[in-house]
């Protein structure tokens, strides 16, 4: 049985692509056969972070316009077994994606015997993010501790209870996941960042994992390797805690307490 | 934290906790709408109710209100009827 998993968040640049390359390289690494999938037509950059953007041929809208072959389309990562990418289409207009193209694709992909698809949503509301979520079985809705991004996670929980297909068709909801991204545990400290707790009281979402503000994010896209598998970092470790929960594992919360510091430090430390 | 920041970080209100108070009105208040909450028998059941009343009594249009309100917990329906002044309109009252 597949399930089909969407990245969103609603607004732009809180960690969408970051966590989709790392969400979907987790479930590989633990043995599940995994795509996933660029749903950003017209500015694809998911092929950057998972670093095959020279090995790009065939995007999803040739696939849907039948002009090439869903295997074609394809790319299969070379470091990480069980793990391909499907990367979207960087010229052709957004129209190009219909609900019953990106529904076929889905279900070629289920008939493949993948265990996991993996939707990494544009930003925004518009038509990308509404097929992007529309197929889901699962959400995880990627948020940062800042009072834009929390409005707009709830906005878009809002469409994941009313315009996806399970909606539509009165099944059983969306399984919804809260995943913090950018979180700075000495600021939350300070009183100048939103909590985990504030976030899980206004957004009420089961929380499915908090990714530190890291500077290893930044190196791994610069390298083009999602930063799970950079095992040493603490991004790479609270993504790897956060695919575990997704697949059952219960695991404590890591790096959302600050660190302790001397006295010395603590004068004079720069965090 | 550097030396400065302790005297600095003293002064000021924490922010998050503004944050979190502005959203939490905001996001009542947008729950309740763009989701379509209000229940799609709500103008047969105004028009039936309107009927009923003015069996017994005459009213104008305007004097029957519906309200729907949304909370965290429950939907509040509120109806309010204006009734006409002593000897106004009270055709059926013996």
């Amino acid at each position: 049985m597949s399930k089909v998993l969407v990245v969103t968040s609603g607004k732009g640049g809180v960690g969408k692509t970051t966590t989709s390359a790392a969400i979907s390289s987790g479930l590989a690494m633990a043995g599940k056969k995994t795509v996933v999938i660029d749903f950003d037509v017209g500015l694809r950059n998911l092929d950057l972070i998972m670093g095959v953007e020279r090995r790009v041929v065939y995007d999803i809208v040739n696939v849907i316009q039948g002009e090439a072959g869903l295997n074609q389309a394809l790319i299969r990562h070379k470091e990480v077994d069980n793990l391909y990418v499907l990367p979207a289409s960087q010229t052709k207009d957004k129209d190009a994606l219909t609900e019953e193209g990106v529904g076929k694709v889905l279900n070629d992909l289920r008939e493949e015997g993948f265990d996991y698809i993996v939707c990494d949503s544009p930003a925004g509301i518009e038509r990308g993010a509404q097929l992007a979520m529309y197929y889901a079985d699962e959400a995880i809705v990627v948020s940062n501790p800042e009072i834009s991004s929390v409005r707009d996670s709830d906005r878009m929980l809002g469409i994941l209870a009313s315009k996806s297909r399970r909606a539509k068709d009165g099944e059983t909801a969306i399984k919804e996941h809260l995943l913090i991204t950018r979180y700075a545990p000495e600021r939350v400290g300070t009183g100048e960042m939103l909590s985990v707790e504030d976030m899980l009281e206004i957004l009420a979402v089961p929380l499915l994992g908090v990714i530190p503000e890291s500077n290893a994010v930044l190196q791994a896209s610069n390298a083009g390797r999602p930063v799970i598998l950079d095992e040493n970092t603490d991004a790479g470790q609270a993504y790897h805690d956060a695919v575990g929960r997704l697949l059952g594992d219960e695991l404590p919360m890591r790096f959302i307490e600050t660190e302790k510091k001397g006295f010395l430090g603590r004068l004079f430390g720069r965090s | 934290m550097g030396l400065l920041d302790i005297f600095r970080s003293r002064s000021q209100e924490p922010s998050a906790k503004m944050a979190k108070e502005r959203l939490q009105i905001l996001i009542a208040h947008e729950r309740g709408q763009g989701q379509e909450r209000t229940p799609h028998y709500l103008p047969e059941m105004q028009k039936e109710i309107l009927e009923v009343i003015r069996k017994y009594v005459h009213v104008e249009d305007d004097a029957v209100k519906f309200e729907v309100e949304h909370n965290e917990q429950f939907e509040l329906f509120e109806l309010n009827i204006t009734l006409p002044e002593k000897g106004e309109g009270r055709e059926r009252s013996d």
